[in-house]
């Protein structure tokens, strides 16, 4: 295989399940299910045998409607929460041959703070909203091990610059910033320590539609720019459209569909995809 | 010495309790040990977890010692000795020397402590990342993990605000290359006396309930940053208008008839044995 053909991340299997479940669900396989939910022992199964692979610089697009277990498979990969079973590998770590939900807390921590960047979809996950916008972007810069305030502070000033957030207000909080401005301060952290994978959850919701095509624009720039590879999360086709490569199909916690952006748009093969495409304004 | 208590006003259990979490701080350097936090005939955050440890550890020929911000005859000193005295019998004392348990709020005296003395900080908040992260399990959590972008974040913060880290007491130390400790309200100029201290060092909050302790000959280190070093407070070209004393931590006074500003060892018990040895008046 060629450096190209080598995933940057590279998931198998994963699976996530609230409760304990039951024989009557048989580990979330059986057809007694109601949607992903056991009437029996009340277990919902969030995401049912995920796999999925990016490439360097690629922008992998994941649609689903709400509840269909997207960011529950975000939360997974940035070990905000435990996977019940499966296996995650990432190229710049440990060569791609360790399974990183089975690293130590400190080892998450660690390629958390190093390897990956989040920006969620609620700016008070991802900030500190007491602090000021470039102390926020510094927090994952120390968190990556720098110790020199000038650099930092350089660093942070530039990454601001980046995402159009006058140089002026970047000792302010980003609590008196409005949604767009926290997101975009949130992207900069994310990109701070130079991620080769940046996880986008539901970036643009919630934002009106000319800050959303200025995220849009920057995400899309700053891809390009830094050659990263992305895993974007939407249930905005549009999002998807202008942005993703390659794009998964998510229903009940599972994969459905999968294929280049541009062929599921056309020619959608699932029924719920093909609902899904239909319904686009 | 009032008999109606038991030795040293709890009874054995207790004592034992506070010295068992006591031993297990000792072993972890800088680690918080919860323990049961006793009712004190004082109320809590008036010193009360200094006074337990004092309690626990006391014996019949022990020599007590108690500091309030560098005076040995502030109120609050002299309730704590006047308790301790009454329910123990023991000897207290002014001079630094000649106590082998000293229990201070917010200062470590002058004369430098020997192995033979034990010292003990009341503790309003353990907690050196609590401004940073409010939850607790979230705290321990990343304690466990050695996380401490926080505790830096915090003097970012400083230097972004204010052009230098600002804090003018319980500047953060890292212990034994491991926990992040908040040394107590004590100057930044005490700092670099726990570095490798002689002496035992225990601290104890007491509404916090919590216990933690630098043993003797530790490394204890001031965070800091490459281009902006731990400073201590500078009294250079400044001596105490009693003693002529330099190089100790002086209190700043404005006379306000004459609006002139005079010094003063802050450390009274220091300021007075300098002046009994020269014999002034």
């Amino acid at each position: 295989m060629t450096e190209f053909e080598v995933p940057v991340l590279s998931v198998k299997n994963l699976n996530k399940q609230y409760g304990p479940g039951c024989p009557h669900c048989k580990e979330g396989e059986s057809e007694t299910l109601v949607k992903n939910y056991c009437q029996v022992c009340g277990t919902v199964y969030a995401c049912r045998d995920v796999s999925f692979d990016v490439f360097p610089g690629e922008v992998l697009g994941i649609v689903g409607e709400s509840g269909s277990g997207k960011s529950t498979l975000m939360q997974c990969l940035y070990f905000d929460q435990e996977v019940t079973a499966g296996a995650a590998f990432v190229r710049s770590y440990e060569n791609g041959e360790k399974n990183l939900f089975q690293e130590s807390s400190q080892q998450q921590r660690y390629i958390r703070n190093h390897i990956m960047g989040k920006v969620y979809q609620n700016p008070l996950l991802g900030l500190r909203m007491n602090f000021s916008s470039i102390g926020n972007i510094a927090e994952k810069l120390i968190a990556a091990g720098s110790n020199h305030v000038g650099m930092m502070e350089s660093r942070g000033t530039e990454l601001l610059n980046k995402v159009n957030i006058p140089v002026h207000r970047r000792k302010e909080a980003p609590k008196y910033f409005s949604g767009g401005m926290q997101q975009r301060v949130q992207i900069a952290k994310a990109l701070s320590n130079n991620p080769p994978v940046l996880l986008l959850d539901e970036v643009t919701t919630g934002l009106d539609l000319s800050v959303q095509a200025s995220v849009l624009d920057l995400i899309k720039s700053l891809q390009r720019e830094l050659n990263i590879s992305i895993v974007l999360v939407s249930h905005d086709l549009g999002v998807i459209r202008m942005l993703a490569d390659r794009t998964l199909v998510m229903l009940e916690g599972k994969v459905i569909e999968e294929g280049l952006t541009d062929q599921i748009l056309e020619d959608p093969q699932h029924p719920y995809t093909q609902q899904l495409v239909h319904s686009l304004l | 010495m009032n008999t109606a208590y038991n030795f040293a006003f709890f009874d054995e259990g207790s004592k034992r309790e506070i010295r068992r979490a006591t031993l297990k701080a000792i072993a972890i350097p800088g680690y918080q040990v919860p323990f049961a936090s006793r009712e004190m005939p004082i109320g809590r955050g008036w010193g009360t977890g200094g006074l337990q440890l004092t309690l626990s550890l006391i014996g019949k020929n022990d020599v007590l010692k108690v500091i309030d911000q560098g005076s040995d005859e502030s109120v609050n000193a002299v309730n704590i000795k006047k308790l301790v005295s009454d329910t123990t019998g023991v000897e207290t004392t002014e001079e630094t020397h000649d106590a082998t348990l000293i229990q201070s709020r917010h200062r470590i005296p002058e004369v430098p402590l020997t192995k033979d003395q034990i010292l003990i900080l009341q503790v309003p908040i353990p907690e050196p990342l609590r401004y940073y992260e409010p939850s607790e399990s979230e705290t321990k959590k990343l304690h466990a993990e050695k996380e401490y972008s926080g505790a830096w974040l915090m003097l970012f913060e400083q230097i972004m605000k204010y052009g230098s880290m600002t804090t003018g007491a319980d500047h953060p130390v890292l212990v034994h290359e491991r926990y992040v400790m908040a040394p107590s309200p004590i100057p930044r100029f005490d700092n670099p006396k726990m570095d490798e201290s002689e002496a035992l060092i225990l601290l104890g909050a007491g509404r916090e309930k919590k216990v933690y302790a630098v043993p003797p000959y530790t490394k204890v280190v001031s965070l800091d940053f490459e281009d902006f070093p731990f400073e201590p407070e500078s009294f250079e070209d400044k001596e105490c208008r009693l003693c002529g004393s330099t190089g100790v931590f002086l209190d700043e006074l404005v006379d306000e008839a004459t609006d002139e500003t005079v010094y003063q060892c802050n450390d009274t018990s220091y300021c007075l044995e300098k002046l009994n040895a020269v014999g002034v008046k």
